[in-house]
């Protein structure tokens, strides 16, 4: 500002508001449910409660089958740092504990409690209330134990979210009361109902995160709420600090970047958090929930949500237990209209589609929306890209998303991440006004599921060839070890005097022989490792790349494997000895089957002929084995 | 869920519609065309029906070729725009046979080869009249006189009827007992341009009763009502307003400077842009979104080159306008400048404090 304000001047000067590129003018259509007042959605007979309905690891389960449970009664607890409490919305029999369809965009199913409910709705013990100014560590602790999440939609873990990472400090709070996407009013009908109990929470974060300045956003089509707050902020006491900042209306403002961008001028860095910038988001809804944590000693077990669109019976906000079918919540809206085109969770900008009724309400479902045909009309198949250009006329990151579509239509992901793809917030501005009517978000969607999974490939990867290294190294130095133990073991020999030396590899070839009987089955030659030579035991690996031993399942780990070098010990053959052996061995079982009465076939129903040549073959055999008996003899000492 | 649902998010109502923005861009058009049709006769309209006609034609022969749907591509107007801006460039009288050659190579080379509406790397009205200016340059700069009186007496000229129109586009003959002397002239630029290389100075060339207030008689005003619809287009939406500007800017910039520096060689800059075809260049043929820059800095740069290199081939180059040949060379370099002005995004850059 260029003056600083008169001391005498009522009313401080407006807060300075940037603005964000892009962003659309859509029509709000939040009148058609906002006029209703809020009202309580009676219990269902049933309620299916989702052990997940945050970000983050899944609650565990503390109840098992046919427990009864008390309304407000803990029933999951968190798992992990990263994870949020669940708790009965109302008192009942546990009568399920099974996978069901829950509200996800990608429409699997995943663990929940079913609990019968017995309709008295009478609660469990609560905590006792915290006072006014209650203590930090007890706040945090109630907050975690509520199981309070944020409330807008994305179900963040509040208690995550308000453990400030020592050396940040949060010197701005933001409440996200800006509510930016058309049809949706949840937040707008808890403004203008209960602006007092959002005040309260305000109040316990600003203490808590001891800030300076704490901005109450909404946007400016939401006159009723805004004059409700400012009411609120008259009357109400201790509230320092606390200031309502009524912005424009422009879509996406109510998203958590672009709302500080428009608050603060600031932009949160690329994939960071706004703590890193001291400053922290929550919606208002939250803020509430806090306050009735904090006073009542209430956990997180319902939520306010909007019913609406033309094919919706009866557009309303009602305040709903969590857990509630959605099929009873339209019951309680007037039903389904006969040109629905489609229901929708969540918001028409960012919301996904509802195929099963079956499903319940969970902490982050803020809308169900029934599109009529009028409201959702058909797109018509995807046209080319014109290269227009209106896509980055209206995207609030500024990025290209014709460039990006290009990239992810093609598979270039290295491209898609460098056109920062993963700074795209799923607004879905771009493809409102895409004249081809091309989905593209869709295709930012699967591109961004393409490089996680390709990250993740990487990660593996990575970690295999870590192992792989690791594993070589060992088996190289297992090999130094080992070749260093022989090279000992031959200096020692070639200390010792010739006649020990010898001594010394005929009781080595004798070691083999037994170790080659015990090894090898009768009769095959081939697997006698005496005289090869431990090296030569080892496999040859293919192709050459990996070091000889990598990958030998067969190598032992104990260096200095029996068996001595060919080449240093003339004196003496062990192959030899190891053939003599095969061929007693040979011989004792071919007479044992001869005492048996079983002769070779082969040497049944000869011809004369060949009876001669078996017989000579024989002789020969004979003559060789006598003279090698005769050698080895002159061999022995 | 019912037919026609959408997948995924966003579950909204599409807000523009490809056959919407061209049909926006053929309704724009219009003024500047009647204009046209007033000044230059008949010749004008024949030219767009028989573009208009080929160009369809053509469009739904390659879609049948290629196996794809006919009926959404002919939707799209697409190439109806490029029809249109076809023959609003070519000369009032050219031979039939010349716009079927033009549109087929427009259509069917320069953007259908290349995969179609959105993949054509030069703008294919473009495209076809350069092709068809190198290819026939006598009968691509025969133009018309403009029907003004003042023009017409000055140089005992006569003016075509609908018929001699059609004669003369079918046939290539005149009306007995008239030549071509009697009934062409030469445009602004040509004028100017050949005078200054006789030597003449600015004052002197000015006398002719061609010229109106800033450019050539009826030529300016034909620019003007091209000028409305421009700027309606930029009020609706259909274009931005930087490319446009930017081709003025190139334009008017370097016209002033050399004005400044030598006035009786250089003429004043508003000629440049009530000249020729500056206005349409700048609103209808440079915008072509499938052809241009798509992001802010880079249609900055595209327009502001393709103002100069008009500029310098009025001046120092063999042909008299300029605008296609700046358009066609400052497309194949759209790319290149569209990859080097990336925008800042959102939480990159400046602010970035980790």
């Amino acid at each position: 500002m260029a003056s600083p304000p008169l001391a005498s001047s009522p009313r401080p000067a407006p807060r300075p508001l940037w603005t964000f590129h892009g962003g659309l003018h859509l029509p709000d259509e939040k009148a058609l449910s906002s006029a209703a007042p809020l009202a309580t959605a009676p219990l269902s007979p049933l309620l299916v409660i989702p052990l997940q309905q945050h970000i983050g690891a899944p609650a565990k389960p503390l109840v098992g089958v046919g427990d009864r449970v008390g309304k407000g009664q803990l029933i999951g607890e968190a798992q992990g740092s990263m994870s949020a409490t669940v708790h009965a919305p109302s008192s009942g029999t546990v009568v399920a504990i099974e996978d069901r369809p829950v509200p996800h965009a990608s429409g699997l199913s995943a663990p929940c409690i079913l609990i019968e409910t017995d309709g008295r709705d009478a609660w469990a013990e609560l905590p006792p209330p915290l006072g006014p100014r209650p203590d930090p560590e007890a706040l945090r602790e109630r907050i975690r134990w509520a199981g309070i999440v944020g409330l807008g939609g994305a179900a963040f873990p509040s208690s995550v979210k308000l453990r400030v990472p020592p050396g940040q400090r949060i010197r701005t709070l933001i409440l996200n009361g800006a509510e930016c996407e058309p049809y949706i009013s949840c937040d707008d009908r808890l403004m203008r109902d209960r602006p007092g109990r959002i005040l309260a929470g305000v109040r316990l974060l600003r203490d808590l995160l001891q800030v300076e300045a704490c901005l109450i956003a909404v946007e400016d089509n939401k006159p009723e709420a805004i004059a409700a707050l400012r009411q609120a902020l008259a009357a109400g006491e201790d509230l320092a600090g606390i200031e309502l900042v009524v912005i424009p209306t422009l879509y996406p403002s109510g998203g958590e970047k672009q709302l500080i961008r428009i608050l603060t001028g600031q932009e949160v860095p690329s994939r960071g958090i706004p703590a890193q910038i001291g400053i922290l988001c929550q919606n208002i809804a939250t803020a509430a929930a806090i306050a009735e944590a904090a006073e009542e000693g209430k956990p997180l077990i319902s939520r306010i949500i909007t019913l609406t669109g033309r094919a919706m019976g009866q557009p309303r906000n009602l305040e709903v237990a969590l857990g509630t079918p959605i099929k009873d919540l339209l019951a309680l809206a007037g039903g389904l209209g006969p040109d629905l085109r489609q229901l929708l969770i969540g918001g028409p900008m960012m919301g996904f589609a509802c195929d099963d009724l079956g499903m319940p309400v969970t902490k982050g479902v803020n809308c169900l929306l029934a599109l009529s045909r009028a409201e959702a009309p058909d797109p018509g198949p995807a046209l080319a890209c014109i290269r227009c250009g209106a896509c980055a006329e209206a995207c609030p990151a500024s990025l290209l998303p014709q460039q990006l579509y290009w990239h992810a239509r093609a598979r270039d992901l290295d491209q898609a991440r460098a056109y920062h793809l993963f700074d795209c917030i799923e607004c879905g501005c771009c493809a409102v006004v895409c004249p081809s009517h091309i989905p593209l978000v869709q295709y930012y969607r699967f591109a961004k599921a393409e490089c996680l999974a390709q990250d993740r490939d990487k990660r593996q990867a990575e970690h295999a060839r870590q192992r792989h290294d690791a594993k070589t190294a060992r088996l190289e130095r297992l090999e130094e070890e080992r070749k260093a133990n022989l090279r000992k073991k031959k200096e020692a020999l070639a200390e010792k005097p010739a006649p020990a030396r010898a001594a010394a590899s005929a009781s080595a070839a004798a070691t083999t022989t037994p170790l080659a009987d015990a090894s090898a089955p009768a009769g095959s030659a081939s697997a006698i490792p005496a005289g090869t030579g431990a090296g030569a035991g080892e496999p040859v690996a293919p192709g050459g790349a990996v070091p000889p031993l990598a990958g030998s399942p067969g190598t032992p780990d104990t260096p200095g494997t029996p068996g001595t070098p060919i080449a240093e010990t003339p004196a003496v053959d062990p192959k030899k000895a190891a053939i003599a052996a095969a061929l007693q061995r040979a011989a004792e079982k071919k007479a044992a089957l001869a005492r048996q009465g079983q002769a070779p076939k082969n040497t049944a129903d000869l011809t004369p002929a060949q009876r001669r040549q078996v017989e000579a073959a024989e002789a020969r055999r004979r003559e060789l084995q006598a003279a090698e008996s005769a050698s080895s003899g002159r061999e022995q000492p | 869920m019912s037919r026609g649902a959408v997948i995924s998010a966003p579950f909204a109502g599409r807000i523009n519609r490809t056959d919407r923005l061209m049909l926006q861009v053929i309704l724009a058009l219009i003024p500047g065309a009647l204009a046209m049709v007033w000044y230059f006769g008949w010749g004008v309209l024949i030219n767009m029906a028989l573009a208009s006609a080929f160009a369809l034609g053509g469009e739904a022969l390659v879609m049948r070729l290629r196996g794809r749907p006919v009926l959404p591509a002919i939707g799209d107007l697409s190439a109806l725009v490029t029809a249109l801006l076809f023959a609003i460039t070519v000369p009032p009288t050219l031979p039939w046979w010349l716009t079927f050659l033009g549109i087929a190579f427009a259509i069917l080379i320069v953007k259908q080869l290349y995969g179609g509406l959105g993949y054509n790397p030069f703008n294919p009205a473009m495209a076809g009249y350069v092709f068809l200016l190198v290819s026939y340059p006598v009968e691509m700069t025969n133009w018309l006189a403009p029907a003004i009186p003042e023009v017409l007496a000055a140089h005992d000229l006569a003016i075509l009827s609908f018929v001699d129109s059609l004669r003369l586009i079918f046939t290539g003959t005149l009306p007995p007992g008239l030549t071509w002397d009697a009934v062409s002239a030469a445009t602004p630029l040509d004028e100017m341009f050949s005078q200054l290389d006789h030597n003449s100075t600015i004052p002197e060339i000015l006398k002719s009763p061609l010229w109106g207030d800033f450019g050539g008689r009826g030529w300016e005003w034909v620019g003007n009502w091209f000028l409305l619809g421009g700027l309606w287009m930029i009020w609706r939406g259909v274009i931005s307003w930087r490319i446009p500007v930017a081709v003025l800017a190139g334009i008017l910039l370097p016209a002033g400077l050399f004005w400044l520096f030598d006035p009786q060689a250089f003429p004043f800059p508003a000629f440049h842009i009530f000249a020729g075809g500056t206005i349409l260049g700048a609103f209808f043929i440079a915008t072509d979104p499938v052809t241009a820059c798509t992001t802010p800095k880079g249609q900055l740069i595209y327009g502001a080159a393709i103002g100069f290199i008009t500029f310098v081939i009025r001046h120092w180059g063999g042909y008299p306008d300029a605008v296609a040949f700046a358009v066609l060379l400052m497309n194949i370099a759209a790319p290149m400048i569209d990859h080097y002005t990336q925008p800042r995004v959102f939480g990159h850059g400046r602010r970035e404090q980790t």
